[in-house]
């Protein structure tokens, strides 16, 4: 059963984000921290000894954590940072599967005042260069096995002056600069002076793809809780006695804006599996812990249907009453399935990095259109705009650009070090998402794809000039580019079209070690899934490789204006 | 299959995931350890190994039946390959 709120239209009517204010008892100008908030604040609302995060991990190991130990874990490892000279201010990068020490050092990060920049732990060593690199991280928290990631880029980064090693290592395999801190061992910190944040103190940075140019890092500030936690209780319907799961990894945004803020906020127990993925390990883990509301992607939800109905039916999954999704469009057919087998409709949810919080959705109570986004987020103002004019279209059913109005909390609050890319988002006072959709006579979204080149697969931006870049430092690689190609599970999965130094021969060996090149220095999502050799690459007459043309190819779509391009 | 045979493909296997995808010295696989269930490899990375395995057995895995289930230990994978080996 869904909870009872007023309907979408009372909601949107008498919307205004003081109702988060008030209800997380934060008068404008106060001091406001989301990890005092996520923690503190719910022990002295009388929930101490609530759970606030089951633990499990492959081989079944689990751990639980009341509110008041994250409180104290918090309070610990904020200490242990500022003992070591970390600033508020500074970078504190989390590099980290999802144990628990990624989520309490999260708390522990900005208690004491520093920004947290989470990033995703199969990112190989480049990945983590450029955007260590670029927000001059002073410190690093990170486990033993990735720790020669770490290592491999260390020299290159001058301000990087901490590797903190959370897990079992032995104290003479350590090098300079590196320190092991062990939570179990800590003594615990009772009481500890949180960062005087305000409002606008930056809180997180999260690293983003875009077509050109190195990621970019969404800054994001501690009043972003005020989204978040409304929009938790409102889309997730989150309420006192739920077990949630949010199935995002916190190296990506869904993982720390629903992954911990959200729930936290609310002092709702969350659940975190720290797994490879399998249907029977997932189904297992509702049953077990009794999962009631379930924040999942369409990646994982299509691998789910691929793994059969059957297989459902061996499990006790009536817990369930409430499922969510987000990361890329959720086709109609997911939806349907889930009606039919968990007896719940997925709701499928629009947002992004930048918006940090829940855009469109289709909203509890709502009618859901299988196959649509839903409608925009009360206090949220969208539009889909003319992609000439910038102006909206009024007339239901055409596409358009996905444009908001900013001013809602959680909006990032520039693009690190970078206000020209930042500027760049916003045209005529809207902000542009990047992405197309119609609106339908009933206000509800319907996606149709990116307005640029950026590859969305399973829910995850990957820069296709990334992935070129990185391919032209293999010897074998003359010339690359890269678009999507279409993927049953992923949406799209990543393509590059290569031309050969002299020298070189085509191959399939060949084909797999470019493969593992851009995995093991980009990361796993990044690797093209297949490589295609070419004598050349089709050019404009300026010499510009027209990626279109491939992605056209690739989509089966109509190639367009081709008068530009190179005669061979 | 000889046995003597088997244990080659085994350990050809075994040694690629290692040097591919472990990146921790101390991370022991052996041909009965979780590889995609545990998140040693992924589901992305999993293509590659994929390939790897069509490339060296000159055989060519359907898409249908290369699931997370197939490719979830050394085990696995030989049993795997050996559907197709000959074909």
């Amino acid at each position: 059963m869904l909870s009872e709120h007023p309907s979408y239209e009372e909601l949107t009517r008498d919307f205004s984000w003081s109702i988060a204010e008030k209800e997380l008892e934060y008068t404008p100008g106060d001091i406001i921290n989301i990890g005092w908030h996520c923690s503190d604040r719910i022990c002295q609302k009388g929930k101490a000894d609530k759970i606030a995060l089951y633990y499990e991990e492959f081989g079944g190991t689990r751990k639980q954590y009341t509110f008041n130990d994250i409180r104290l874990a918090g309070n610990t490892i904020g200490a242990f940072l500022r003992s070591q000279g970390i600033a508020e201010g500074d970078r504190v990068c989390l590099f980290m599967d999802r144990i628990p020490e990624l989520y309490l050092s999260f708390l522990g990060i900005l208690k004491m005042g520093a920004i947290v920049q989470p990033l995703f732990s199969a990112f190989g060593d480049e990945s983590l260069f450029v955007r260590l690199e670029n927000a001059e991280t002073r410190a690093v928290i990170t486990q033993k096995k990735h720790l020669s990631k770490v290592r491999k880029i260390r020299a290159s980064l001058p301000g990087l002056e901490y590797v903190i090693i959370v897990d079992s290592i032995k104290p003479s395999e350590l090098k300079p600069g590196e320190i092991l801190f062990s939570l179990e061992n800590a003594e615990p910190v009772e009481k500890f002076e949180i960062a005087p944040t305000r409002a606008e103190t930056h809180s997180l940075l999260h690293y983003t793809s875009g077509t050109t140019g190195q990621p970019k890092g969404v800054k994001h500030v501690h009043y972003s809780i005020m989204s978040q936690y409304l929009t938790t209780k409102w889309v997730l319907d989150l309420r006192d006695d739920d077990i949630y799961w949010c199935t995002a990894d916190p190296g990506w945004v869904t993982g720390t804006s629903y992954g911990i803020i959200g729930p936290w906020s609310l002092g709702v127990t969350q659940c975190v599996l720290d797994t490879g993925f399998s249907a029977q390990a997932w189904y297992r883990f509702i049953e077990n812990y009794k999962i009631t509301v379930w924040y999942s992607a369409p990646t994982a939800i299509r691998s789910l249907m691929k793994a059969g109905d059957e297989l459902v039916k061996e499990f006790d999954l009536s817990s369930l009453r409430h499922l969510a999704s987000v990361g890329e469009p959720l086709n109609s057919e997911a939806v349907i399935w889930s009606g039919r087998v968990f007896g719940k409709q997925f709701h499928d949810t629009f947002w992004q990095t930048e918006t940090g919080s829940i855009m469109i959705t289709n909203f509890p109570g709502m009618k859901i259109k299988p196959g649509s986004m839903g409608k925009t987020f009360p206090g949220i103002t969208g539009a889909v705009l003319d992609p000439v004019t910038y102006t909206p279209i009024e007339e239901p059913g055409n596409a358009g650009l996905i444009a908001f109005r900013p001013g809602w909390p959680a909006m990032m609050r520039t693009y690190w070090r970078n206000e020209e890319k930042y500027r760049e988002k916003f045209v005529n006072g809207w902000y542009l998402s990047g992405d197309r959709s119609s609106i339908d006579n009933e206000g509800y979204y319907w996606f149709i794809g990116r307005d640029d080149d950026v590859i969305n697969t399973g829910g995850h931006l990957v820069s296709p000039f990334e992935v070129e870049s990185a391919l032209l430092e293999h010897p074998a690689v003359g010339e690359s580019a890269v678009t999507s190609k279409p993927d049953e599970i992923n949406m799209e999965v990543v393509k590059a079209f290569i031309t050969l130094k002299p020298g070189f021969t085509t191959g399939p060996d060949l084909e797999l070690e470019i493969m593992n090149f851009i995995r093991k220095k980009l990361s796993p999502l990044a690797m093209p899934q297949a490589v295609e050799f070419m004598e050349s690459l089709p050019k404009t007459r300026s010499g510009k490789i027209m990626r279109r043309v491939l992605h056209a190819r690739e989509w089966g779509e109509e190639i367009g204006d081709i008068s530009t391009l190179e005669n061979d | 299959m000889e046995e003597n045979n088997l244990n080659e493909m085994k350990e050809l296997i075994r040694n690629y995931v290692i040097k591919e995808y472990i990146d921790d010295d101390d991370t022991t696989i052996t041909d009965e350890t979780p590889l995609i269930s545990s998140g040693y490899v992924d589901s992305f990375s999993m293509v590659s190994l994929l390939v790897f395995l069509e490339n060296k057995f000159k055989i060519k895995i359907p898409p249908s039946k290369a699931t997370p289930e197939a490719f979830d230990s050394v085990n696995n994978i030989v049993a795997l390959v050996n559907q197709y080996l000959n074909k």
